[in-house]
């Protein structure tokens, strides 16, 4: 699970992350977070995200709010976490015991051409979440850790954050399906069934 | 409200926000998402009063697009309640609506707009309707108190019935616009 660099590799951490799974739904923020998840396997359950920086964790607390037996989990990147950070302390106030929100911190904007991000110079996500009032929270950069990371997001003793460091190393585009239409109505589906296309 | 505050709440005997929360249970709407304006205050307090809603504020304007995205996702239906000011720091994140075709009904009161007081409030109260129509929202104006509901009906009707964001400014002028005697 670790890179060269001695870091977690991020799709064999969001291997581990998604393997049971069950009924899970998973938003994954725009660029590697949305291939990570691709790359593990395209359902109806995931949305990955082509845009919309910054909203990835409000989208999972509308969607746990709206599905609270439900497990949501937001997979995301520092550079998406850090634009929309104030949905931390929106989060803390709701608390949706179904929500985890894992940030894959790789410092950098991986699309962009690697420019580094804020955590790259000691900005710390998981202080900030804690001073927004999330208490349940977890660092991790170890591979022996990610067995805990893995039983906290399935626990329902939300709402979760935590931080994962990776390695910084692009990996091969896995492009999910570009129609969002498509990727709504197939994860309202998996949810509410074929009614979901029949609601008045 | 606050005779110090610098916003104009609706005066008492004004029943347009009871008649907007009725509308909201009416269609069902489970979510309501908010950054507060002194024009929506009464509903917000009908909507904190009523267990069968969430309400969400908001600490900027673009988290309610993410959230109903969200709630629409886990077949919840929401509102974004805000004020003309807010609507600049959505303009981005609407793309999730129209990317995904998500229903998003948005009721918007106006500063800015008529007789206002306040020269910061002016540059966005006069770009709001360009800037939503320019991110494909449908947009509808009510400028009179017993326009309000009907209009405020047909924003919530469309943006679930079409699959779009769509918007009711409610205008400066229902509402007032403080002078705090410098007229």
């Amino acid at each position: 699970m670790l890179a060269a660099s001695g870091k977690l590799d991020r799709r064999e951490l969001t291997r581990a992350l998604l393997t049971d799974r069950g009924d899970m739904l998973v938003i994954a923020g725009l660029g590697a977070p949305a291939w990570d998840i691709t790359a593990i396997g395209d359902c109806a359950e995931n949305l990955p995200l082509w845009g919309g920086m910054g909203g990835a964790a409000m989208i999972g607390l509308g969607l746990a709010l709206a599905q609270p037996k439900r497990k949501v989990l937001v997979i995301t990147g520092d550079g998406e976490m850090l634009m929309g950070i104030g949905a931390l302390a929106t989060i803390a106030v709701q608390k949706p015991a179904n929500l985890s929100i894992v940030v894959q911190d790789n410092e950098h904007y991986g699309e962009t051409g690697m420019q580094e991000t804020a955590t790259r110079h000691g900005v710390d996500l998981v202080m900030m979440a804690k001073g927004a009032g999330i208490t349940n929270t977890m660092f991790v950069t170890k591979p022996d850790e990610v067995p805990a990371l893995h039983k906290a997001i399935h626990a329902g003793n939300g709402p979760f954050f935590a931080v994962a460091k990776i390695d910084a190393t692009s990996k091969p585009l896995v492009l999910p399906p570009r129609e969002g239409a498509l990727l709504q109505a197939r994860m309202r589906e998996a949810v509410m069934g074929p009614a979901a296309h029949h609601q008045l | 409200m606050d005779q110090h505050s610098i916003d104009k709440a609706p005066d008492a005997a004004a029943d347009w926000p009871d008649q907007i929360y009725s509308l909201l249970k009416t269609h069902n709407i489970t979510q309501v998402a908010l950054v507060p304006d002194a024009g929506h205050s009464r509903l917000i307090r009908r909507c904190l009063a009523d267990n069968e809603m969430t309400v969400v504020t908001l600490t900027t304007e673009e988290e309610g697009i993410a959230l109903l995205q969200g709630a629409w996702l886990g077949g919840a239906k929401g509102v974004l309640l805000m004020q003309s000011s807010g609507v600049g720091n959505c303009i981005n994140m609407l793309s999730l609506s129209i990317m995904h075709r998500c229903p998003l009904p948005m009721l918007v009161t106006m500063r800015g707009d008529f007789g206002e007081f306040n020269p910061a409030q002016v540059p966005m109260g006069n770009a709001t309707q360009t800037v939503l129509e320019a991110m494909g929202t449908l947009v509808h104006r009510a400028d009179t108190p017993e326009d309000i509901a009907p209009t405020v009906n047909a924003t919530i009707r469309l943006a679930f019935n079409t699959f779009r964001p769509t918007a009711t400014l409610i205008g400066q002028r229902v509402l007032g616009a403080k002078t705090f005697g410098k007229d």
